[in-house]
């Protein structure tokens, strides 16, 4: 308010800003590839008909978008954060009595040709919600009471979106936890975090009851080993007991119960796919329909998983080249354009072009947290966490997918998947912390 | 405040670096360790498509086409776009019901899935072709036509020279360390297998990129890859059409064969088998549905006897025993014996047909009345003869010289799989006998009976060397290769000449007109010819045959061979009838038709009368009748329960029955055969 004459450049850091449209620009040859049929160029880029056309129509609109964003004051983004949280969580609510089913989802509002998904733009107000909380002058985020309150903020919307059919969205709400930590949740709550991670997987991998006894001797030679010290305090074994106990009632029954109850079939056979097992869901509650259905969805997705291992598999060292690969140019891989954009670079550029491309995403990520660490106020850098984990998150799911060590999750790959709400969204995402971060020398409370 | 917790920023870093690290190995993995996915790749992506050649054709002497390709039509369905299609329209010109429809179009579903067209009636038959094309449009793009080019055979004969082709099988594809593949055609047999790589061409190759559906969407890497086809070369061979019709209408009924040859160029003028069958009955998606009975039948149809039945010559050999003695010097033309009706020479008698005082009295006489003592006397005389020192010693030199014939030797035609005959060797006898044995022992070699056989195409070699007075070219069926390079080097061996004996010219005329005496005054009389000069010799040779278990002599078969015209010797024929008693009765005639066809190009009214006789006259030894009875009566019952199903079928539905392909009707020519077989 200060001044608005000032200059639009003045700050940004351009090394993101290049980052960003090489990403755009890779995303929208690649959806060029994959869909360009023998229409004229001009027609082709003009007619707003095809998919590159309409992904190129989309970045001229997050263009001016961005330029509207680096024209306000940073200060209008902590001062309406949590109004535009609170329309977020509106517009996660009306979905329920507005949306329409679009390929399964109920996720989708639609009104005169415009489709809007609340639950993609709704990270945006999440990370500004959060990172306003953080950022309380009288927070004292040690405490378990305010931890509670910031995992609220993340979890809520993460409902929601889950009661739309959107885990794979809901999921990414989880990345948030990376900020949390990094604003002062305790570092054991990451660990448990993880080894319950990998206590899942191991429960994918090994028998339930092989792995029951594996945990039991482990524990026992645990006791033994420091049998000395539980001499001299108790607590030693009554935490050890407690941990085998929890450890085994997870894997026991914690596990299968969230198998068979929490997730849909369907997800537990991907997930399942992802080890390279089959799963036997119990049908016999079952309506015919629906058995028929988790079928169908089944072998969609080990299909598309194979044809997009084989897509990017086939692409060696160099790759085939841009529109040569035969794997994505003759639609093998279904939803490329979307959710499994990467064979085509797998394809096409081979292992070379997917380093370039994972070295650009890597250097993006770090930028970001060179970025965070150097703002003077935690709202930024909170912000700026978040933006990383986020995009973090995506790149991580969506490329492990396509190449089969993470279960088929639909989430984007950022910059580059069709799609205008995605798109979008992360540009938002990313504007706003290039618009806080040209003016760290203020101090935003 | 800000300031602690600054560590953990590397913490998140880490996190990040280990992430990217673990998809960065995955890619290592999937795109640089593995090469299984270049080539799911290429399997989901490109398809290999063969253009085929057309095959050469085979002409006959005088440039008629008797083996050439033509076109068949195959009613293609393309099960995606079925929708709103007239279905009973269809039935109704195949005549079938909708039933019947709907199980064909779910089998071409599972057999090639629904985006890619299948086979739904293949080599329609003609009628049904005419119609379908008329009324396709009503039922595009959901079905069209496809032709396909099968080999087709206008004259509907020689079908045991020319062969047939069938797809390759696993076996043949080993075998050819691949160079043919899955659904290619190949000869296999006759000269379709003989000359395969002259016939078949070059195949082309289209390498074709399809989509997800499996359609194909255009042309991969431009057609780099791609190779064009080259048409198969033809063949002009020394077959005379007409001559090869007539051969096969006099061995009809019969069991036989008839083999002519052209002496002063070793090239095959017809060449006969019987019974024998038409061969497009084995092209195209015929071959599957009667060959497989042919196969059983007990007349052989399949079997060529020119180049595999192996029979003992009888007395045509004896012209080959008188020159064998005349060229080791035993006898002269002048030689005679007398004989008083049998050669008492050795312990047994061997009895001859005549008793009358000189018709032994020299070798001309002795060829033309065929006496059996006289040959018994001088083939004991060429293996005793004192020069060779032992009878051993001179066996082994008869046997070179009856090799150097092209006798108990594969002579090399130019089909596959050709028999050899026998003429054994010593080691034969020395097992038999116990190494006690002498001239006396095996004299019936003398007369063409005992250890010794031949095939009809070596006896009619055998005429040839005789009127070429010493020499033969190897028997050929392929003159030429239309395109010869110096390359083809498959044709070089028929232009060898094979010398065998040293007999002058003046001696080799003696023997010769020993042979026209035999035409002229003696056994052969049924084989003259007007205005021309014949040579030949007749063979009455005693078989046996194992029936049910039994070895039972069976009627005498009836042998023929001759030359004309004596002069100038311009065809050597061999005929054979299995079990059709003297070689005057029926093989005779035979050979007397078959060189005046080919010597005069045409056949009077009353010659022609003849041929209906022969060809009307049925020689079937009773026991094969029997056995083939029984298989045909097997087979007609289950054309009738087809039938009958066809018929059911025809009363439930809208349309006419489905036409059960009763294409096998030629069984009334087949007959069938035996020698020295059992027929258990």
């Amino acid at each position: 308010m200060k001044n608005n004459s000032f200059d639009i450049s003045k700050g940004v850091d351009w090394a993101v800003v290049v980052v960003y449209v090489l990403l755009v620009i890779t995303g929208i040859a690649s959806i060029f590839a994959t869909t360009y049929r023998d229409e004229s160029w001009v027609t082709g880029f003009l007619s707003l008909q095809t998919d590159y056309s309409r992904q190129l129509l989309y970045f001229a609109i997050c263009a001016v978008l961005a330029v509207f964003i680096l024209l306000t004051d940073s200060k209008f983004f902590t001062a309406t954060s949590n109004i535009f949280y609170a329309i977020g969580i509106i517009l996660l609510l009306l979905v329920f009595p507005f949306h329409t089913d679009v390929k399964g989802t109920k996720s989708i509002i639609r009104f005169s040709g415009f489709q809007l998904q609340p639950a993609e733009l709704c990270k945006i107000f999440v990370n500004l919600a959060l990172a306003k909380y953080l950022s309380s002058a009288n927070l004292k985020f040690n405490q378990l009471k305010s931890q509670l309150i910031a995992a609220a903020i993340v979890l809520v919307p993460a409902v929601l979106t889950i009661l739309q059919s959107e885990t794979g969205l809901a999921l990414v709400y989880f990345s948030f936890f990376l900020v949390m930590y990094r604003e002062g949740l305790p570092s054991f709550i990451l660990v448990i975090g993880f080894s319950v991670a990998v206590l899942v997987i191991l429960t994918l991998l090994i028998d339930q009851n092989i792995l029951a006894i594996l945990l039991t001797v482990s524990a026992a030679l645990f006791i033994y080993a420091s049998r000395r010290q539980i001499k001299r305090s108790k607590s030693i074994l009554t935490y050890t007991i407690m941990i085998w106990a929890v450890c085994v009632g997870i894997q026991r029954f914690a596990v299968p119960y969230f198998f068979n109850n929490v997730l849909k079939p369907y997800q537990v056979q991907r997930i399942y796919a992802t080890v390279g097992k089959d799963f036997q869901v119990d049908t016999e509650n079952m309506s015919e329909e629906d058995i028929k259905k988790m079928e169908d969805k089944k072998k969609a997705g080990n299909y598309n998983v194979k044809q997009s291992k084989i897509a990017i598999g086939s692409g060696g060292f160099w790759g085939k080249g841009l529109m040569k690969g035969t794997q994505t140019r003759y639609d093998f891989v279904p939803e490329q354009r979307t959710d499994f954009i990467f064979c085509t670079i797998g394809e096409g550029f081979g292992f070379f072009g997917s380093i370039v491309l994972l070295g650009l995403y890597l250097f993006l990520l770090f930028r970001i947290v060179r970025i965070a660490e150097r703002q003077r106020s935690t709202f930024s850098r909170a912000y700026a966490y978040g933006v990383a984990s986020v995009f973090f998150f995506h790149v991580f799911i969506n490329i492990g997918m396509t190449i089969g060590i993470v279960p088929v999750i639909g989430i984007p790959l950022p910059f580059m998947s069709y799609g205008g709400t995605a798109l979008i969204t992360f540009t938002v995402l990313l504007f706003i912390l290039i618009r806080l971060d040209a003016d760290r020398q203020m101090i935003l409370r | 405040m800000p300031v602690f917790n600054q560590s953990r920023q590397n913490v998140v870093r880490v996190i990040f670096l280990v992430s990217f690290v673990v998809l960065t190995l995955r890619l290592l993995f999937l795109q640089l360790a593995s090469s299984k996915y270049d080539l799911l790749a290429l399997d989901n992506a490109v398809s290999k498509k063969i253009v085929y050649p057309d095959r050469g054709i085979i002409f006959d002497r005088k440039g008629r086409s008797i083996l050439e390709n033509t076109q068949t039509y195959d009613l293609m369905v393309m099960p995606t776009q079925l929708k709103g299609l007239d279905t009973l329209g269809i039935c109704n010109i195949l005549g079938i019901d909708l039933p019947a429809f709907r199980e064909r179009i779910i089998g071409a579903i599972i057999k090639n899935g629904r985006y890619r067209p299948s086979v739904f009636e293949s080599s329609l038959p003609i009628e049904t072709f005419v119609k379908l094309q008329e009324n396709i449009f009503r039922f595009e793009p959901g079905f069209f036509l496809q032709e396909r080019p099968i080999r087709s055979y206008p004259y509907k004969a020689a079908a045991h020279i020319l062969g047939y082709v069938g797809e390759v099988d696993s076996n043949i594809l080993k075998r050819t360390n691949y160079f043919y593949q899955m659904g290619d055609y190949m000869g296999l047999t006759g000269l379709e297998r003989y000359y395969e790589p002259v016939l078949m061409g070059q195949r082309g190759v289209r390498y074709q990129i399809k989509d997800n559906k499996n359609r194909i969407v255009g042309s991969y890497e431009k057609g780099k890859y791609d190779s064009i086809a080259i048409a198969g070369r033809n063949l002009r061979t020394s077959i005379d059409i007409d001559v090869q019709v007539l051969a096969e209408r006099l061995l009809k009924n019969k069991l036989g064969a008839i083999v002519a040859i052209e002496p002063q160029t070793g090239g095959i003028i017809a060449m006969a088998s019987g019974p024998t069958y038409d061969p497009n009955l084995l092209t195209g998606s015929l071959r599957k549905l009667n060959s497989s009975w042919m196969l059983r039948d007990t007349a052989r149809p399949l079997f060529n006897r020119a180049i595999k039945g192996q029979y003992p010559p009888g007395s045509t050999i004896k012209p080959a025993g008188a020159l064998i003695a005349l060229d080791e010097g035993v006898i002269s033309p002048d030689f005679g014996i007398g004989c008083g009706g049998a050669y008492l020479g050795c312990r047994r008698p061997i009895k001859c047909t005549h008793n009358t005082a000189g018709h032994a009295g020299n070798l001309r006489v002795a060829l033309a009345n065929s006496c059996n003592s006289y040959f018994s006397h001088i083939y004991r005389l060429a293996v005793d003869n004192p020069r060779l020192s032992g009878t051993v010693n001179g066996y082994l030199k008869w046997k070179q010289y009856m090799n150097s014939f092209g006798l108990g030797v594969k002579l090399g035609v130019d089909l596959p799989s050709e028999d050899k005959g026998l003429i054994v060797d010593t080691s034969f006898y020395n097992k038999l006998y116990n190494r006690s044995w002498n001239s006396c022992t095996n004299v019936f070699l003398g007369i063409g009976q005992g250890e010794m056989q031949a095939t009809p195409l070596q006896m009619a070699n055998m005429m040839c060397i005789i009127a070429n007075k010493g020499f033969y070219y190897t028997p050929h069926i392929v003159k030429s290769i239309d395109g010869q390079t110096a390359a083809d080097t498959i044709l070089n061996r028929y232009k060898v000449r094979h010398n065998v004996t040293n007999i002058p010219g003046d001696i080799y005329e003696i023997v010769q007109l020993g042979m026209q005496d035999v035409i002229e005054s003696g056994t052969g009389r049924v084989a003259r010819i007007e205005g021309i000069s014949v040579a030949g010799k007749t063979g009455t040779a005693e078989n046996y045959g194992l029936i049910y278990g039994k070895r039972e002599k069976l009627k005498d078969h009836s042998w023929f061979v001759c030359f004309a015209p004596r002069e100038n010797p311009k065809i050597a024929v061999a005929v054979i009838v299995e079990n059709a008693g003297f070689g005057a009765t029926w093989a005779g005639p035979m050979a007397g038709l078959i060189m005046e066809k080919f010597l005069k190009d045409t056949l009077s009214a009353l010659r022609w009368k003849e041929v209906e006789r022969i060809e009307q006259t049925e020689i079937i030894l009773p026991i094969v009748k029997t056995k083939r009875a029984r298989l045909d009566s097997l087979r007609q019952q289950r054309i009738r329960k087809l039938q009958m199903r066809a018929t059911a079928h025809r009363s439930n539905g809208p349309g006419p029955g489905r036409n059960i392909p009763l294409k096998i009707a030629f069984n009334k020519e087949a007959t069938i055969n035996h020698h020295e077989e059992q027929f258990i």
